[in-house]
């Protein structure tokens, strides 16, 4: 299966394939023509608290308080965690419960942050510029203090993916610039414009895992990034462990064990991580965001955004700081052309559908897709599964979509996880190409979550059943001990008849301190 | 004749002593389908099945004296479930299920007389006598159990939020029209 390209400029390099996968049309020119542009503030900045996986930070700001651009304004509560900080200065007008950007439309925390427009900066840590003779952990405490989280879109925090278990090496660091969905187009953008900060970026987190090589993925449909990014290499020393590997274009070749696979042919186990197979993979987004952590001491406050769809009157990529508003985002895009028939967070395979224009973007949100009426036609009623087998050949994990179906829609959880349900990583390739039009990824992440939600409860009835019996045993502790001493007060009732004859221990101890008394009293007039 | 009972003696003599000794050996304290009935149930103690708790309920079912459809807060998947492990029909549950709720304490009427303390299953309420009590919603099974012994009825089931933690992707709404029901093409079991 496996194919070998002739890159121009690098040295022969061999790329594998993954199973499966579509081509699907890029959409990229849309919005990758106009360069990274950084529009006005918002009048209102709703800045979500917790915006990593992990464990939700603890607010440091009240209501009232004045804030500085760069101040943080939640603490991470735990390793796998990540700080927040204010995106610009201004003052906290309200933490409250706000839409978040999440399939769910729900509110979480959030802190809203009116803008004073001065943007005045908090003290900031001084940069790192001679890191390579720092400590490393001093520059892993640097990242995780600018909240630097994996901007792919998974937003997992960085800190902890650059900290290598010390059970394995890892040799290999992949830096993916694939950007394998349609529409979206900030990674092409930042490596276009800013790739020698990338490299600055990737150098470090190469001096933190001590890693042999570095490959940089991207995809051949983006020539102008590949050439921007190659070109900045040669102006580095680097060029003698990092490699820019151009990768055939075809979806989903930027899911991160799609990427491993087409650059290492190494599989990543299944419900492992790549550092079990000694790789670790990094977006290049995060890269700069390292970069500006340890060399300018900035943290993660602002991020490039796509805002693109045939429904925007001109799509491009924006710049801007997070908790911004989406509205704000698409009236500094000229507004709507037309009526959007969806509005969705990511692209067009793997985002999610946004109920409310008020929702602010995240560290995680790449692209605003407003979809026009053309670009995304009613698929019309699912029709009956004719088995035809096209979803198993396409899906890049190689699993068995029409199973998976099957069981997932019976709502047979186990026998749906016997077919792997969690290395599905809802790339949405099953559903493109299926003829009947069935909803297939919507079955896979109904079924994923009704068992997570399961494994929960299952959780729970442990702890209530310990606590349950806890109590019981305390109960009868409680009995016995009561009944221990009703025996023994009864014994003690029964008893002073027999032993009355033996003398008193009150007595003994009154007439024993009267001897001490009187011994002392001889003897201080003895020695006076 | 004499060789052929002295062989069967022997061999009765053989197992006898090693089934003897099996049943001390390997003896199985408590009932195992007990235990595998009582892993399946929510762990509420709430009694509303009839029995004072989850576990007298998984024994009254080991034994074969009880339906399968009595535990409300475990629902139909319990039924299910139960139907599965035990080999039995699965009955209708008749009462429509609960929404999960923790119990409230509403801390202007409470009297702090520990009554719903004693009540509480799984300690999911603090407090002390004359002290303020508070429910612990982590711990709360939402069983009920405390609500009535309650003098002064300050005590009530609240539904628990959702939130994103808890958020579950419906199920597809959008169900195939012609009908794929026929038995998928099942593996091998």
């Amino acid at each position: 299966m496996a194919i070998a390209l002739k890159p121009k400029s690098t040295s022969q390099r061999r790329l594998w394939r993954f199973h499966g996968g579509i081509h699907i049309p890029d959409e990229k020119a849309l919005s990758n023509e106009r360069a990274i542009e950084r529009p006005p503030l918002a009048e209102r900045l709703w800045v979500p608290l917790q915006q990593h996986i992990g464990a939700p930070g603890r607010p440091l700001v009240a209501v009232g308080d004045h804030v500085l651009k760069g101040q943080m304004i939640a603490e991470p509560t735990g390793f796998i965690s990540a700080p927040v900080h204010a995106p610009t200065s201004g003052r906290v007008v309200a933490i409250e419960p706000h839409p978040v950007p999440h399939p769910s439309g729900l509110s979480a925390p959030c802190a809203l942050i009116e803008p004073d427009g001065l943007e005045t900066w908090a003290e900031l840590p001084p940069p790192l510029a001679d890191y390579p003779q720092l400590d490393p952990a001093l520059i892993r405490e640097r990242i995780r203090w600018a909240g630097v989280v994996g901007m792919g879109g998974a937003s997992f925090p960085t800190s902890v993916k650059l900290t290598p278990g010390t059970d394995r090496e890892i040799q290999t660091l992949i830096i993916n610039g694939a950007e394998c969905e349609p529409y979206i187009t900030c990674d092409d953008r930042l490596m276009r414009e800013r790739a020698a900060h990338i490299l600055e970026g990737v150098r470090i987190m190469h001096h933190l895992l001590r890693v042999r090589t570095v490959l940089i993925g991207i995809e051949d449909n983006k020539p102008e990034a590949i050439a921007a990014m190659q070109l900045a290499l040669a102006e580095t020393d680097m060029g003698g462990y990092t490699e820019i590997v151009p990768i055939p274009t075809l979806y989903p070749s930027g899911g991160e064990k799609q990427l491993i696979r087409i650059l290492t042919g190494k599989e990543v186990p299944t419900s492992g991580i790549p550092a079990q197979i000694g790789i670790v993979c990094q977006n290049v987004g995060t890269a700069a965001a390292v970069a500006d952590a340890v060399l300018e001491g900035k943290p993660l406050i602002a991020r490039v955004v796509t805002v693109t769809g045939r429904a925007i009157a001109a799509p491009r990529n924006l710049e801007v700081p997070v908790g911004t508003p989406i509205e704000h985002l698409i009236a500094q895009c000229g507004g709507y052309r037309e009526a959007p028939r969806k509005l969705v967070c990511g692209g067009p395979m793997m985002g999610f559908e946004l109920r409310e224009s008020a929702t602010p973007i995240t560290k995680a949100t790449n692209c605003v897709l407003a979809l026009a009426p053309e670009e995304a036609p009613d698929p019309g009623p699912a029709l009956a599964c004719i088995r035809c087998g096209r979803c198993a050949e396409v899906c890049p994990t190689r699993l068995l979509p029409q199973q998976m179906y099957w069981n997932a829609r019976a709502k047979d959880l186990d026998r749906v996880q016997d077919y792997n349900l969690f290395d599905c990583i809802e790339c949405g390739c099953c559903a493109q190409v299926c003829p009947s039009h069935i909803p297939l990824v919507q079955y896979y992440r109904y079924a994923k979550t009704e068992i997570w939600a399961r494994e929960q409860e299952k959780r729970k009835s442990e702890q209530a059943r310990a606590r349950h019996a806890a109590k019981q045993a305390r109960l009868e502790r409680q009995e016995q001990e009561k009944q221990a001493r009703l025996r023994k007060q009864k014994e003690a009732l029964a008893a002073p008849k027999s032993t009355d004859s033996g003398e008193d221990p009150k007595q003994a101890l009154i007439a024993a301190a009267r001897e001490r008394a009187a011994a002392r009293r001889t003897s201080d007039t003895g020695s006076a | 004749m004499l060789a052929a009972i002295l062989a069967l003696a022997a061999l009765a003599a053989f197992f006898g002593v090693l089934l003897g000794y099996s049943a001390i050996r390997f003896r199985v304290e408590g009932d195992p389908i007990a235990d595998q009935i009582d892993s399946l149930l929510p762990q509420t103690q709430c009694g509303q099945c009839g029995h004072p708790g989850c576990r007298p309920y998984a024994e009254a079912l080991a034994k074969g004296e009880e339906e399968i459809n009595k535990c409300l807060p475990g629902g139909e998947a319990l039924v299910l479930a139960l139907a599965d492990l035990l080999g039995r029909e699965p009955v209708a549950m008749d009462i429509k299920e609960k929404v999960p709720s923790v119990a409230f304490i509403d801390p202007e009427l409470c009297i702090g007389c520990t009554r719903c303390i004693q009540a509480c299953p799984v300690d999911a309420i603090i407090g002390a006598a004359k002290q303020l009590h508070a429910v612990l919603n982590s711990e709360c099974t939402g069983c009920e159990l405390c609500v009535e012994p309650c003098p002064v009825a300050c005590i009530e089931m609240r539904p628990i939020r959702e939130d994103i933690q808890r958020w579950r992707w419906p199920y597809p709404a959008r169900q195939p029209v012609a009908s794929d029901i026929a038995a998928p093409l099942r593996d091998a079991a």
